[in-house]
C-alpha cells in the first residue's frame, strides 16, 4: 500500500506554539513515513508512537497511528513493554530533554543498554517548555532561567555521549528545521535493529529562543555543522573546503588545499565501527572550534533485546517437557488420594 | 526398652538455626515427606532479612515451622510440639514458641560458652535461664556425630559439617515414625550429577534416625495418620508459586500472552523467579531497572495486547503509584501483586503484615478507584491470581491483588485443578476495521471499554494520561471530566455483580461475627471452628474481595450482635468498613508485630466480647 504524508496526519488540532521546532519535526516524520513504509514493507497499523510528558510528548496525538501518551519520564519503559509484547510492531518514542534525560534518565540508559529495537526521537531544546521555562539537564552551564535566576551551576549532559556511554548502537543528530536531513535519518533509524536514538536540536521559540542558533542559523550552518554519512569523507563548510583529520588522539579541523592537505587526507566516516572512540569525539565536537556533528554518527549492528527474548523462548520450547498448564501443575512431586 | 507409639491428630515442629544451617531446606523436606504420607500441612518460614548475619547471634536465626495433621490443617500452629535449635541463639529466639509439653532437640556441640554468650544469655545454663527445665530435652552432639558419620566419605570438612541439618532431620523422622524414602528420592534428584553427595546425605539422614532409636532417650514417638482429603492429585505449593501459576493459567485460558515486568523485592521476588522459569510456556519476564519501569513496561505490554502483570511489595507499590493512575486512566488490563511485608519504609522486609490496604485502596492522585482483592492461603493465590487476571481483562482495568509474606513463603497441599474446569476468560478484543470503535465507548453490562490491539488494521487510536472523552479525544471540558470520573468509578463498582457473595463459616447468625481478609484466614477459621463447641454462636466472614465489597456484606453483618474485625494492621479494613457500611459497630483486634496471628489470641479476643 502506498501512503502519503497526509495518511499519517491525525484529526487532532496541533497545539504547539507558533514557530515551535516541533512542527518541522512532525512534518519531517510525516514526510519520511510513506517512503519508510515502502522501503521496509511496513503498514500503518504497525506503528506505535509512545511519549512521556512535555511539549514534544503531545506528538502521538498528531500521528494517525497507534499512540500512547504516558507519564513523565517513562516513555522508554512503556515503549519497551510494547515492543517485547509484540515485536512485529515498529515503536517510536518521543521525548524531550527533561523527559528522557532527567526524570527518565534511568529508563533511557537501560533501554539503550538492552538494545531493544525502538526508535527514540529526543527533542532537545535545552529547557522545560511545558512548565514554562526552567533549566533542563541539557541547558548550558550558567544558563539563566526561572529556576536558575543567577545562572545554572551544573554541567549539562551531551545526549550522544550518554548514548555511547550506555553502549548505544545507534546515534544520530539533526536540526528541527532541516526536514530533509531529519527524514533521511528517520529512515536510517527505522532500518537499524536496536535502540536508535536521534537527537533533534529543537528550538523553543518561547522560553529558549535561539538556543541552537549559533550552530543552526542558515547563514552559519554550513560552516558550523558537518553532516556525516557512512563511507564519505568528513568534509564541511559553505565551500566544502574544510575537513576533519586525526591529530594524534585528537580531531582537528583542516582546510583542504592548505599545507598540502587534499581530500584524501580527510577522515572517512565509519558509522559501523564498533569501537566508539572516534564516535565519542564526533558527538562531543562543539562550536566554535569544531563543527557540530549531524547525520548518523553511529550505527553498529548487535543482537536486539526483543530478538533475544524470542530466541530464548523458542529454544527452551523446542526441548520442553511442559507444553501446557496442565503439564505444569502436574510437574515435580505430586501424590494421589484415592476415593 | 522399646518406645511407645502414640497416635496424634496433629503436631507442630519448628526448625531453627543459623541462617547458614539449612533450616528452610530441613523444614521443606520434613513437609514433603508428610505430603507423601497424605498428611495435611501448613508451613511458615520465618527468616531474617540478612542472608548470613553474624554466626551465633539472634539476628541471624532462621526458622521454619510446619504443622502436619490427620485432619484439616489451616495454620502452621501457634506453639510447637518439637523445637529443633541448632545453636544457643536459635534456642534463645524460639523458646517462646515451644509448648510446655514440647520436646526440644539441641545440637550440644554448639552449646559452648562462647556461643552461649554471643546468643545473649547472661548465665552459662540456657535451659534454666529460659525456664525449660521441665521440657524433654534431647541434647545431641549433632556436629560430632555428623563428622563421625561421614569420616570415610572423602568429603571436605566444610561439606560434612553442612550436612548436620540432615542428621537433625533424621532424628525428627524417628520421632514421628516417618519413612526416609521420600527424602532419599529428593537427594537422588537434587544431586543427580554428584553421587557422592547422594550417598553422604542418605547416610547422615539414616544415622540421625538410628541415633534417635538407639539412645533410648525417647520414650514416646508419634504417629500422624493420613488426613481425609478429597480424591485427586495433590502437590505442595507456596503462595508465590501459586500466584505465578494462576497468571499462567489465565494466560492460557484467555489466549493472551503473559508479560511480567518487575523489579526484585522481598518477599515478592519468588513470583518473578517462577515466571522466569516458564519460557516453555512462552512467558515473557523483564527484570527492569526499577519498580516504575516494572509497571510501565507492563502497561506498554497491556496496550499491545498481552496479559500484563507487575509484582512487588509495599515500598515498590509506593513507587508504582503514579503509573497505577495511568493504568486506571487508560483503562488497560493489568494486575499488580503486592506481597505485603512490614512497613513503613524498608520496615522488616522478611516479616509479614497487612499494612498496605490503605495504599492499595487510596494511594493514588486524583479520583482513582481500583479493584482490590486479597488471597487467603498459599494455594488460594492460584485462584486469586486467575480471577484478578480475568477481571482485569474482561472489565478492562487494573486490579490490585494483595498477598502477604506469610502466604508467599508459606506452603500447603493443593488439589491440582484441571484447566478444563477453570472458567473461560473472554477479553473484549475489537475486530479489524470496526467502524463503531472508539477508545472509551463502553458495553452496557460491565461498562468496560474494548481492547483495540496495535497492529490491527483500521483501529488506530491514541490514549494516555490526559482526560479524554468517550471518543478518545483529549478533553478538559468540566462536565466530560466529571462524567468520565463517574464512569470509571461505576465500572469498578459493577464488578460486584461478577464476584461471589460473602460466605459465612461457622454459625450463620448469632453473637459474634469474626471479620477478616487476606492471609489471616487459616488462623481465623481455626479459631472460629474451635469456638463452635461452645454455646455462643460465632461465625467467620472472610473477604477475598475488598473493592468492591460483596453485595451481601450488610446482610451478613446484620445477622450478628457483634462484629470484630481482625487484621495485621492498626485497623485499616475496619476503617474502610465504617466508611462503606456505617450502621454497624466494628470491634477491632489488631496485631502489628511482623508475625501472623495465633489461634489462641484470636479466641481470647473474641471471648472478651461475650
Amino acid at each position: 500500500m502506498k501512503y502519503t504524508a497526509q495518511d499519517f496526519k491525525s484529526d487532532q488540532e496541533v497545539k504547539w506554539c507558533p514557530g515551535c521546532g516541533d512542527y518541522s519535526i512532525l512534518a519531517a516524520v510525516q514526510r519520511a513515513f510513506p517512503e519508510l513504509c515502502e522501503t521496509l514493507g511496513y503498514t500503518k497499523e504497525q506503528f506505535v508512537f509512545v511519549s512521556g510528558i512535555g511539549c514534544a510528548s503531545r506528538f502521538p496525538y498528531y500521528m494517525d497511528t497507534y499512540g500512547f501518551h504516558g507519564i513523565h519520564g517513562r516513555a522508554a519503559a512503556i515503549a519497551t513493554g510494547v515492543k517485547v509484547a509484540n515485536p512485529s510492531l515498529t515503536v517510536w518514542q518521543i521525548s524531550g530533554d527533561g523527559d528522557a534525560l532527567a526524570i527518565g534518565g534511568n529508563h533511557f540508559i537501560h533501554a539503550i543498554r538492552r538494545n531493544i529495537d525502538i526508535n527514540i526521537l529526543l527533542h532537545n531544546n535545552q529547557i522545560y517548555g511545558l512548565t514554562k521555562g526552567q533549566y533542563s539537564p541539557t541547558s548550558k552551564l550558567g544558563k539563566v532561567t526561572k529556576t536558575s535566576p543567577y545562572g545554572t551551576v551544573e554541567h549539562p549532559f551531551n545526549p550522544g555521549e550518554l548514548v555511547l556511554g550506555a553502549r548505544g548502537t545507534f546515534f544520530a543528530r539533526t536540526i528541527d528545521v532541516d526536514v530533509k536531513l531529519t527524514s533521511e535519518i528517520m529512515l536510517a533509524s527505522a532500518r537499524h535493529d536496536g535502540t536508535a536514538v536521534t537527537e533533534i536540536l529543537q528550538n523553543c521559540v518561547i522560553f529558549n529562543d535561539g538556543a541552537h542558533a549559533a550552530v543552526t542559523q542558515k547563514a552559519v550552518r554550513d560552516d558550523r555543522t558537518i553532516v556525516l554519512r557512512h563511507g564519505e569523507p568528513m568534509i564541511f563548510g559553505l565551500n566544502r573546503d574544510k575537513g576533519l583529520m586525526l591529530d594524534g588522539l585528537q580531531l582537528k579541523v583542516v582546510r583542504i588545499g592548505e599545507k598540502g592537505i587534499t581530500e584524501k587526507d580527510i577522515l572517512v566516516h565509519n558509522a559501523q565501527e564498533p569501537n566508539p572512540g572516534i564516535h565519542m569525539m564526533l558527538v562531543n565536537m562543539q562550536a566554535p572550534d569544531f563543527p557540530v556533528a549531524l547525520g548518523v554518527i553511529r550505527a553498529v549492528s548487535d543482537k536486539t533485546y526483543d530478538d533475544s527474548v524470542r530466541d530464548q523462548v523458542l529454544h527452551i520450547q523446542a526441548n520442553a517437557g511442559i507444553k501446557n498448564v496442565d503439564d505444569l501443575l502436574h510437574s515435580g512431586s505430586t501424590w494421589s488420594v484415592e476415593r | 526398652m522399646p518406645h511407645k507409639i502414640i497416635d496424634v491428630t496433629d503436631v507442630t515442629i519448628r526448625f531453627s538455626g543459623d541462617s547458614g544451617d539449612g533450616m528452610q531446606l530441613t523444614g521443606t523436606l520434613f513437609t514433603d515427606a508428610a505430603a507423601v504420607l497424605g498428611n495435611d500441612f501448613s508451613t511458615f518460614p520465618d527468616f531474617p532479612a540478612e542472608i548470613r548475619a553474624p554466626q551465633d547471634t539472634v539476628s541471624g536465626v532462621s526458622g521454619f515451622q510446619v504443622r502436619i495433621g490427620s485432619r484439616d490443617v489451616r495454620t502452621p500452629g501457634d506453639l510447637c510440639d518439637v523445637l529443633v535449635a541448632m545453636n544457643p541463639a536459635a534456642l534463645f529466639a524460639n523458646a517462646q514458641w515451644a509448648k510446655p509439653t514440647a520436646t526440644v532437640i539441641l545440637n550440644a556441640d554448639a552449646f559452648e560458652e562462647r556461643n552461649i554468650t554471643r546468643a545473649g544469655f547472661t548465665t552459662d545454663n540456657p535451659i534454666t535461664e529460659l525456664h525449660l527445665d521441665d521440657r524433654t530435652i534431647l541434647f545431641a552432639p549433632i556436629t560430632t556425630l555428623t563428622k563421625e558419620s561421614l569420616k570415610d566419605s572423602g568429603l571436605d570438612m566444610k561439606t560434612i559439617v553442612r550436612s548436620k541439618n540432615m542428621f537433625a532431620l533424621g532424628i525428627c523422622f524417628f520421632l514421628f515414625n516417618r519413612p526416609l524414602q521420600p527424602t532419599f528420592d529428593y537427594f537422588e534428584r537434587k544431586f543427580a550429577k554428584k553421587p557422592e553427595l547422594i550417598a553422604a546425605n542418605n547416610k547422615v539422614l539414616q544415622d540421625g534416625f538410628n541415633y534417635a532409636e538407639n539412645i533410648h532417650a525417647i520414650q514416646n514417638t508419634y504417629n500422624i495418620k493420613p488426613a481425609k482429603q478429597a480424591p485427586g492429585t495433590y502437590r505442595n505449593i507456596n503462595g508465590n508459586q501459586a500466584t505465578a501459576w494462576g497468571f499462567i493459567a489465565a494466560s492460557e485460558k484467555s489466549g493472551r500472552p503473559l508479560f511480567c515486568g518487575s523489579y526484585p523485592i522481598t518477599p515478592a521476588t519468588g513470583i518473578l523467579e517462577e515466571l522466569a522459569l516458564r519460557k516453555d510456556l512462552g512467558v515473557k519476564t523483564l527484570q527492569c531497572e526499577d519498580e516504575i519501569a516494572g509497571i510501565c513496561t507492563a502497561i506498554g505490554a497491556a496496550y499491545a495486547g498481552n496479559l500484563a502483570i507487575t509484582t512487588t511489595s509495599g515500598p515498590g507499590l509506593s513507587l508504582k503509584s503514579e503509573a497505577l493512575g495511568l493504568a486506571v486512566m487508560t483503562e488497560l488490563p493489568l494486575v499488580v501483586v503486592d506481597v505485603q511485608r512490614s512497613g513503613p519504609s524498608t520496615g522488616i522486609p522478611t516479616k509479614t503484615e497487612q499494612t498496605d490496604l490503605n495504599q492499595a485502596l487510596y494511594g493514588r492522585n486524583g479520583e482513582c478507584p481500583m479493584v482490590v482483592m486479597a488471597a487467603r492461603s498459599p494455594s488460594h493465590c492460584f485462584d486469586a491470581a486467575f480471577w484478578a487476571a480475568k477481571l482485569a481483562m474482561e472489565h478492562m482495568m487494573p486490579v490490585m491483588l494483595l498477598s502477604e509474606g506469610f502466604l508467599g513463603n508459606g506452603s500447603e497441599p493443593w488439589r491440582i485443578p484441571a484447566m478444563k474446569d477453570c472458567p473461560s476468560i473472554d477479553p473484549p478484543i475489537v475486530p479489524a476495521n470496526d467502524p463503531a470503535y472508539y477508545p472509551f465507548v463502553r458495553d452496557a453490562e460491565r461498562l468496560a471499554r474494548r481492547w483495540a490491539l496495535p497492529g490491527t488494521p483500521g483501529l488506530m487510536h491514541r490514549i494516555g494520561g490526559l482526560e479524554k472523552n468517550n471518543k478518545g479525544g483529549v478533553s478538559s471540558d468540566p462536565l466530560v471530566h466529571e462524567q468520565m470520573i463517574g464512569e470509571r468509578a461505576a465500572k469498578v463498582a459493577k464488578v460486584a455483580d461478577y464476584i461471589p457473595p460473602l460466605q459465612v463459616d461457622g454459625a450463620q447468625d448469632g453473637d459474634v461475627l469474626v471479620v477478616g481478609w487476606g492471609g489471616t484466614f487459616g488462623h481465623l477459621y481455626t479459631a472460629v471452628q474451635q469456638m463452635q463447641a461452645g454455646k455462643r454462636r460465632i461465625g467467620l466472614a472472610h473477604f477475598d474481595y475488598i473493592n468492591p465489597l460483596p453485595k451481601n456484606t450488610a446482610d451478613v453483618f446484620r445477622r450478628f450482635k457483634n462484629i470484630i474485625v481482625c487484621e495485621l494492621n492498626s485497623g485499616q479494613f475496619a476503617a474502610y468498613l465504617r466508611d462503606r457500611h456505617q450502621p454497624f459497630f466494628y470491634h477491632q483486634f489488631n496485631k502489628i508485630q511482623g508475625q501472623p496471628f495465633t489461634v489462641s489470641e484470636i479466641v481470647t479476643a473474641v471471648r472478651k466480647l461475650l
